[in-house]
Order: structure tokens, then sequence, then C-alpha cells
């Protein structure tokens, strides 16, 4: 039987948690290949709904990662993004995929070794959860 | 005479009354109504029966009253506007006045969320206010509200409660006396613990001239224990019991507690007695009932005034 | 506006149990407003709907509109092109939006997603809060603006009652009672004696009381 290997995506606003990716890459600190990161200007962009559609297209485990509460850059963008991600978390009970595949990280552009451990807590937690219940299952029509 | 009854009979003598209460059953069982009325009888001079108090299902207060009626006693019936519309409401006032019952207290009553029945619908068809009105029209004009003309008028005594210790305190004078401009006769207050924010209440009432318009009887009601000081200060809207009547409790030996509970309550009695404006005192015992006998003598108004039919 | 509430998720995904083909409607007035039924809660819905379907096993094919109304009958029309298709309609209009939906379109079956609360007013992003009752009879210049039947739990048109602490209502310390803001706004106004005279009973035979309400401007009729 094949290991699990849990497909993660990671929403990281430009100004602290994509800078620290960077970080984690030029300073070759080794974080799971299952992290794939889509790039946003603030985590304040970040919509329920775009959390949903990923797990909605097969994700295992799905995280926010913004800038130190109190340092946005746009001043409340990862406050509104930690409520919208609570909120997710509520609708994922609700519909039985479970809460604790998605997250609310925050850390500073300067922490690109602090990004590499969220993407190995992520990945290990949701490779214990299992895989997303719906994988494979029909897509949805527009 | 209004109505004739026993508590309009001694008030209108210019006697000091004293009227009790009598909490209905949670059933149809009349025994307990037979318990509270012997320990009230002699003792008082007409018994408030509750209706749903607390939105909890208990006897009616009609049916409660006409078997007081039935054992010598006096029930003033209470009504509320939780439960019935003005159809319900004038309709009971026939079949109470044909019971016997002369005496009416009108009440907005608690919201049905209190009690053991939160899911219904409440009615609050009109308010207390406009209840006392349109009892007055029954009595001194024979018409229902809709206009049209009652065969057999009930001719109540007509009371309503007034309580100082809600908000805004400026303005339930204002309240009261729009009870007095609606036509009420009587009215009995909330529990007194705080008798300097009374005093400065029945000021502002007696400037009005309000206290020579109708009978205002102080409502007393005798505390048990701490534990139930402390909850009637904190958990029973509109009534406020100072510092200094909890530290009285608190203070008194474990086996006297009761005893300072009776004391106090026979001090504001007495305090009340020599108020101007005050015709009498309410006593609620409630689940005391057998305590009724010891405060009346102890407040010397034992015995009560036997008027002629 | 008309304020809504989405309702459990598990009332809903019990509704289209026996579908596989429906339509999410949403409404771009009252509820998108108030965060209930739009276009972005039909979004959510029917991807929640999607996952917990593929869950157990079936799968649900979901088309996701929104309508500018769902309370004008111009705006329903919009759909009759492609209606046919589908097996049910889940509004996510107020109950007024679904019963029209409902109306329009007798041979599907139509549910409803939102349980739909009062006439209200946004307080901040977030909070909404009950203003009016509908009674048909508006009293709002006898009492400075605020409404005795909306914003009493009890009604009064002669409030307080004796349950009336610090401004709270007595049936829960974050309700304010209606009569402490009357007083205080007449008070304001300057305008305290209105308070001296008694409010007559109300006629309900206006309110709801009185049996489903219809309006008819034969001036705007054609």
């Amino acid at each position: 039987m094949s290991e699990f290997e849990p497909e993660i995506i990671a929403f990281c606003c430009h100004y602290c948690a994509y800078t620290a990716a960077d970080l984690a890459g030029s300073m070759r600190i080794n974080y799971p290949p299952n992290v794939k990161i889509v790039k946003l200007l603030c985590t304040g962009k970040v919509d329920v709904l775009y959390l949903l559609k990923a797990f909605q297209a097969g994700a295992d485990g799905v995280y926010v990662a913004g800038c130190l509460e109190g340092e946005c850059h746009f001043l409340e963008g990862n406050l509104r993004a930690k409520k919208r991600v609570e909120r997710t978390k509520m609708i994922l009970e609700e519909i039985g995929i479970g809460g604790e595949r998605v997250e609310m990280y925050n850390l500073s552009a300067a922490e690109g070794i602090r990004f590499a451990e969220i993407a190995k807590e992520m990945t290990e937690r949701i490779r214990n959860l299992g895989p997303n219940p719906i994988k494979g299952g029909v897509g949805r029509k527009e | 005479m209004k109505s004739g009854s026993n508590l309009e009979k001694i008030l209108e003598r210019g006697e000091f009354a004293v009227t009790g209460e009598c909490g209905p059953p949670k059933g149809a069982d009349v025994e307990v109504i037979k318990r509270k009325a012997q320990f009230l009888k002699g003792n008082v001079d007409a018994i408030n029966v509750t209706d749903n108090q607390t939105s909890i299902v208990r006897m009616s207060s009609i049916a409660t009253c006409a078997l007081l009626n039935q054992m010598g006693l006096e029930g003033t019936m209470q009504m509320v506007s939780r439960d019935r519309n003005r159809i319900a409401m004038q309709s009971d006032i026939f079949g109470a006045y044909a019971l016997g019952i002369r005496n009416i207290l009108c009440l907005s009553g608690d919201h049905q969320k209190f009690g053991n029945h939160p899911t219904a619908k409440n009615v609050f068809d009109i308010d207390s206010i406009q209840m006392i009105q349109m009892v007055k029209l029954m009595r001194d004009e024979g018409k229902v509200l809709g206009g049209d003309e009652i065969q057999g008028v009930p001719k109540m005594f007509i009371g309503a409660a007034a309580n100082p210790f809600a908000d805004p305190f400026e303005f339930r004078v204002v309240r009261l006396a729009k009870k007095v401009k609606a036509g009420v006769d009587f009215i009995q207050t909330q529990c007194i613990y705080d008798l300097d924010k009374f005093e400065r209440w029945m000021e502002m009432v007696r400037k009005r001239g309000l206290h020579e318009k109708i009978h205002i009887l102080g409502g007393v009601t005798p505390l048990k224990s701490v534990g139930m000081a402390k909850y009637m200060a904190t958990k029973v809207s509109g009534i406020e019991i100072p510092e200094k009547v909890i530290k009285r409790m608190q203070d008194a030996p474990k086996d006297k507690k009761a005893e300072e509970g009776i004391d106090i309550c026979v001090e504001t009695i007495q305090r009340l007695f020599k108020m101007e404006g005050i015709h009498g005192i309410h006593l609620m015992a409630i689940e005391w009932e057998e305590m009724v006998e010891t405060i009346v003598k102890k407040a010397g108004l034992y015995p009560r005034p036997k008027v002629e039919d | 506006m008309i304020v809504a509430e989405r309702k459990p998720f598990n009332e809903i995904l019990a509704m289209v149990e026996p579908f596989e083909k429906i339509l999410v409607i949403g409404c771009k007035t009252c509820v998108t407003v108030c965060s209930a039924g739009g276009e972005k809660e039909v979004g959510i819905l029917s991807a929640s709907l999607d996952m917990a379907r593929k869950k157990e096993g079936k799968g649900i094919e979901i088309k996701e509109v929104t309508l500018e109304r769902q309370c004008d009958p111009e705006y329903l029309e919009q759909i009759r092109g492609y209606v046919g298709e589908y097996q049910a309609i889940l509004s996510m209009a107020c109950g007024a939006g679904v019963q029209f939906m409902a109306e329009t379109y007798k041979e599907k079956p139509v549910y409803p997603t939102l349980n739909t609360k009062f006439i209200g007013v946004a307080l901040e992003q977030g909070v909404w809060s009950e203003r009016c009752a509908g009674c048909g009879d508006c009293v709002l210049d006898k009492t400075g603006g605020i409404c005795p039947i909306a914003r009493c739990s009890k009604s009064l048109l002669n409030g307080p009652c004796g349950g009336s602490v610090n401004g709270k209502c007595e049936i829960d310390s974050e309700v304010e009672c209606g009569w402490q803001l009357i007083y205080d706004r007449l008070k304001a106004l300057g305008q305290l004696d209105k308070l001296e005279e008694i409010i007559p009973v109300k006629d309900w035979s206006s309110s709801r009381d009185g049996g489903p309400r219809r309006i008819v401007r034969e001036d705007l009729r054609l």
C-alpha cells in the first residue's frame, strides 16, 4: 500500500508569508513538497469560498499564512482572514470534512525557518488525518 | 361603594389594610389552596391570587379566587395581559363577578421566557393601563370595549401594581399617574427593602397629589435566608435589596436568620404605617404563609377589622 | 431590510436528499446585505452540498444563479429557459421570495434555505437588529421614532413595565428596554409630556392578526 502524500494549499500574503517562503528557499531550508503556494497581496483577500473550493478540488489540507497580528500591511487583512478561517472550520465540520484540515498562521517576512516549520507541521497533521474524504469525486459544474 | 368588597370597605373606612397572597397549585390540587387559606384566614382583608406568575402554568386565578370565596375568604383576582386578548379578558371578568369575585389587579405580566412554556405565543393585546381603562368602562358605563351594552355589569374594585424600584426612576411616578388617570382604585407596590428609596418615590407621589386619589399599599416580603435575599436581589427583576439588609441577614446567628427576616419585615411595616399616603400593606409571604399570623400580630395589626355586609 | 439567517446545514442537506440535479438561487437585495443568501452564500452552500454529498458517495449537480430579487415577477422569469432541466430549486431568498418562486414554478419543488427573522437595520458589519413589526398602523410619531411594538418585548403602548432595569429588558440583559429608549429620546427632544397621555388600545386588525394583507393601488394598475 502506498503511503498517503497529502496535497496542501497555502494561501500566502506577499508582504510576509511569501517573503518568508522565499527566504526559506534562499537559506536552503527544506520544507515538504506537499505544500503548493498561492500568492495573494494580502490574506484579507482570502474568501471562505476560496478555501472551500480548494477542498472541493481535492486538497487534503489548506492553510492561510499572513503577517503577525498588528503588522498587516493593509492593517486588518489578517484579522479578517482569521475570522474567515474560523468560519471555514465550522463549515467543514458541518459537512463532515473536518475543521482541523484548515488553519491560520501568522509570521513575519524574516521568519524563513518558521515558514518551513509551519509547512512541516501542517503536512504531518494532514498525513495523520488521512486523505480528503471526497477525493476522486465528480467535479462541480458551473 | 364601587364594588362593595371587603377590601374596599376597609380602605374607605380609613383603616390600615392588610392584603395577603396565595400562589395557586401547579395543577388541580385543591388541598394546597385549603392549606394556605387556613394560614391567611383572619389575618388579612383580601388575598391576591397570582395569574400564571413567572409564566409557569398554575390553576387559574379566577378558579382559585372562587374556591377561596367558598371558604369564606375574599380573593383578589390578578389578570396579566400576556395570555389573554380583550375578548377573553372581558369574558373572564363577567365570569369572575358572577362567581362573587370583587377585586381585580390589572398587570402586564412576566414574559413567557421565564416560565415552563417559553415556546408559547404571547398575546399582549392590551397593556395594564389600557386594562384598567377597560375594567372602569365596564363598571361605570356598563359597556364592553367594542361598545355593546353589558347584561349584568361587573362592578370591580380596580387595582394595579407599581414598582418604585424599576427604571427609569423619575418616570415611575408618571406611570403611576397614568394608572390613576385610567381609573385605578388601589395600588400594590413591589416588595420594599430600600425604605429610603421608597420614601423618595412617595415624595414624588405626594407632590402630584396621587396619594389622595387612590389607596397605596406597600409591598413587603419576609426574607427566610441569606440565599433568598441574594437570589431576589440579583435574579428577580425589579427587586432591590440594599447591602445593609443583606448584611443584617448574614450577621444574624445561624439558627436565627429566619427570625431576623421576620424582624426586618415587621420594622418595614411599622415604617410604612407611619408614612403619609400609605393606606395598607400587601404581605407576600411566598411559600411561608404560616408566618403571616406572626408578622401581622408583631406589627400590631391584629385583629383585622370586621366590616358589616 | 428583511434580515434572515441561513438554516443549519443538516436541514438543507436533508431537503435535497432525493435529488441529483438542483438549482441554488440567491437574491441580490436584502439577503445579500445581511450576508445570508447572496451570490457568495450561494457559492458557499453549493460547495458545501457538493462536498457533503460526495462524502456520502452520491453526487449532486448544482447550477448557481443569483437574481436581482425574487419578489418581482420579471426577475423570476429569467430562469424560465432552463428551470425545466432541474429537479428542485433551493431558494436563498427570504420567505416572500421562496413563496413567489414556488408560485411561479408550480411543478418544481422549491425549498427555503433561510429562516426569515425580522425587518431591521445594520448596527455594524455583522450585527443586525429588529426595528419594525409591520403592524400596519405606525405610531412612531408618538414615541420619538422608536417603536414600542417591535422594541418592547411585550409591545406595551404605555410602558415600561416593572421589569425594566438599567435600561435593559427583563428577558435578556443584551436587549435594550424599548421604553427606556423612548423615554430618553423624548427627554432629549423636550417632548416628555407626550408620555403623560394614555395611548389607547391598538387596532390590531391592520397587522397580521387581521389576516393576510394586500395593498392595491388602482392608480398604478394598467
